[in-house]
């Protein structure tokens, strides 16, 4: 019979291996259910995965993989830092919709002033809009020792409310007719994130995603608050003997993946989605945890993980336009990638071992 | 339009004309994006048998695409370009938040020519908008409910406060108050198009609140479900027919019929002569219907409903006629007096009567 034996160390071979294999597990079972649907599975695999990279309007969605996978990666990077200390911040969606009300509300205060300092400034009340929202959990935790995933998350539903009331009320453009909605801040030259070369999705929010890879990198390898973390989540008691101050870690780690959360929201709302809308969370801070494991918390890791997200997500779309594929099936599709990931990466822990001894 | 976007603008211009050839076919593409699955029995299914009533009409004239559950905001316009650089020759957007994506979208593709549901914006020379007078609907559902009601408590589940949605509250209160002075309405926002677990939940809070007569201006068949559960509760199909939830709570409906709009204007377009318009019919055009009226009703409430039905359709009656005033007790329309189209387009208040804000 088939046992399954704890490994020493994880396995280097299967750590680096099991995302690919994973990746293949998706394809083939992915295969069967579009066969089971009457579609094609090679075109509809080639559809997803090699059409958005290399097919025929690829010059296009290569630039939007890089816009999808943006905020994607920069929540993900933040998250990863706390995560890897034991500190659950769960409400990055919230911190991206705060980051991107705080970030929109002082770009429109200056409609229609045209100055260069409008979008720095928004790229400021952005960050410290998404820190804002992440200290309240932090603090709480540190004074009164609240469960900080509990308070993360329900905030994530304050900032829903208060994103719907921005959009009907303070924020909503006067000159929209009585719907709701901001300004479109795309429209307004001095506050709009666009493309830095024309075609190539390159927006400020993809440039800072790379920026706070190598960053993360560098502090996990290199700086002394990089050991800390690590330390604090494989072994908490001798990080404390080592001088590690619990609190001052909760502090940072929320505070840093606030921050870039609310980065996100903000080069996302002056960018790709253009307004304060009430639909205009989509989702990326929750999506940005499964990234972060996806990636297995570290920041290369998040960068591919990132990249293959979006991946899944355009090729889907293209798949589910072209083929008349329903949508539930690419969401079934995407699905199984996850199970799969998750499931295979019991060998970089375990070994399968074929053993004829009867177990006591 | 600054330099980036004209850029980026000239480079997916230079790709269309590429694949202008790649796709020179005699068969017209018509593609159609959806806020939700097809299969939501309500508000997308409408838009789908309009979809597959083209087909039937035009047969091997045209080939029609479709992307179900498309996110109002980012991905909207990655959607839409998507479509576009497929080779679709007229592309309908049929939800109010695809509003901004589709005129971006436009303004890249002079070509392709885009019909938004529900909006406002026509930017581009290619670029046309249509909705139906639901309202029309509204005030026969209103005259039903206003006789049926025991509790003499209407409830009213939103989705968003624009004014579509507010014409809605508006007309059905105005008239089950006529035939009934003692009703009142409340109105739960639900915040969401399709989500068919808070549709059930808004409407449970309101039959938790004494309501028996539930009209709804979401998408799925949840709130008849929910309805179904109470004895004595009555409800209407919304979007479509919903017959299936006959004779209880279902007792009739209002039907959005799609179908001759998209005949004609795809018509338009194969004879060459499709121009930007807004469209605006109700019940004397044919695009909202007026599904049966079960047994459940008394013959003399359903002969007054069909009375009123039809002197909306030969345009004897105008749902808002005065004397009203708003809810704050000012005057809006003096007797005899007839809402006009731009006041309706932009409504933000409610009548007098009703109790609650709508929210800010």
């Amino acid at each position: 019979m088939v046992m399954l034996e704890k490994r020493p160390n994880p396995s280097r071979f299967w750590t680096a291996a099991t995302p690919v294999l994973a990746v293949v597990l998706t394809m083939i079972a992915g295969g069967v259910m579009f066969a089971i649907l009457g579609k094609n599975p090679l075109e509809a695999i080639r559809t997803i995965f090699w059409d958005p990279l290399f097919g025929e309007f690829a010059w296009y969605f290569r630039g939007q993989l890089l816009v999808k996978a943006g905020p994607l990666i920069l929540i993900a990077v933040g998250l990863s830092l706390g995560f890897r200390a034991g500190i659950w911040n769960i409400g990055a969606e919230g911190q991206y919709i705060m980051g991107a009300i705080f970030g929109a509300a002082v770009g429109l205060a200056f409609y229609p002033m045209e100055a260069w300092f409008i979008f720095p400034l928004m790229v400021i009340a952005g960050a410290f809009g998404g820190w804002l929202w992440a200290m309240i959990p932090a603090v709480l935790r540190t004074r009164f020792r609240t469960n900080e995933i509990l308070v993360s998350l329900l905030l994530v539903y304050v900032a829903q409310s208060i994103l719907s009331s921005m959009a009907l009320g303070a924020l909503r453009n006067p000159e929209g007719g009585g719907f709701p909605g901001s300004r479109n801040l795309s429209q307004y030259p001095s506050a709009a994130n666009g493309e830095l070369i024309a075609g190539s999705g390159m927006h400020w929010g993809v440039v800072a995603a790379f920026i706070a890879v190598i960053a993360a990198y560098v502090l996990l390898q290199r700086h002394i608050l990089g050991f800390h973390i690590r330390l604090a989540g494989q072994a908490p008691r001798a990080a404390r003997f080592a001088g590690v101050s619990p609190n001052r870690l909760v502090l940072l780690c929320m505070g840093i993946s606030g921050a870039l959360a609310g980065l996100a929201g903000l080069f996302e709302v002056s960018g790709p989605a253009g307004q304060i809308s009430i639909d205009f969370a989509s989702g990326y801070g929750f999506t940005a945890i499964i990234v972060a494991f996806l990636g297995r918390l570290n920041p290369v890791g998040i960068l591919l993980a990132g990249l293959l997200m979006a991946l899944t997500y355009i090729g889907g779309e293209n798949a589910s336009t072209n083929l008349g594929l329903p949508s539930a099936s690419i969401q079934a599709f995407q699905g199984m990638l996850l199970f799969f990931l998750l499931a295979v990466d019991l060998l970089s822990n375990y070994r399968l071992r074929l053993s004829n001894r009867e177990t006591a | 339009m600054n330099r980036r976007t004209l850029l980026a603008s000239a480079a997916i211009g230079l790709g269309l004309s590429m694949t202008g050839a790649a796709f020179a076919q005699d068969k017209l593409k018509v593609g159609f994006i959806y806020v939700g699955p097809i299969g939501d029995g309500g508000w997308t299914f409408q838009h789908n048998e309009g979809r597959l009533a083209l087909e039937a009409e035009y047969g091997d004239r045209i080939e029609t695409v479709y992307q179900e559950s498309v996110p109002e905001g980012a991905d909207a316009e990655r959607v839409l370009t998507q479509m576009a650089l497929g080779g679709a020759d007229i592309i309908f957007t049929t939800s109010f938040g695809y509003m901004d994506a589709t005129n971006a979208v436009a303004a890249k593709f002079p070509n392709v020519k885009f019909e938004h549901a529900t909006g406002f914006k026509r930017e581009h020379p290619n670029v046309a908008t249509y909705n139906a007078r639901f309202y029309e609907g509204r005030a026969v559902m209103g005259t039903i409910g206003g006789r049926m009601t025991k509790s003499n408590k209407i409830g009213y589940i939103g989705s968003f406060p624009i004014p579509e949605v507010i014409q809605g509250i508006n007309a059905s209160y105005i008239h089950a108050k006529k035939v009934n002075p003692d009703v009142t309405m409340s109105v739960v926002w639900a915040y969401t198009w399709f989500d068919p677990a808070k549709e059930a939940d808004a409407a449970k809070a309101l039959i938790e609140q004494g309501v028996d007569v539930i009209l709804a201006h979401t998408d799925s068949t949840a709130p008849l479900a929910e309805a179904a559960k109470t004895p004595g509760v009555i409800g209407f199909g919304q979007a479509s027919d919903m017959i299936s939830y006959a004779p209880s709570p279902r007792v009739s409906s209002i039907i959005d019929n799609w179908a001759p709009y998209y005949i004609e204007r795809v018509g338009m377009l194969l004879d060459g002569t499709w121009e930007s318009t807004d469209a605006w019919e109700g019940i004397g055009g044919g695009e909202v219907k007026i599904g049966e009226i079960t047994d459940a009703v008394p013959a003399e409430v359903k002969a007054e409903a069909e009375a009123l039905a039809a002197s909306i359709a030969d345009g004897s009656y105008h749902p808002f006629t005065g004397p009203l005033n708003k809810q704050d007790g000012s005057a809006w329309l003096a007797e005899g007096e007839t809402a006009d189209d731009a006041t309706l387009a932009g409504m933000n208040f409610y009548v007098e009567g009703i109790t609650g804000d709508i929210p800010k």
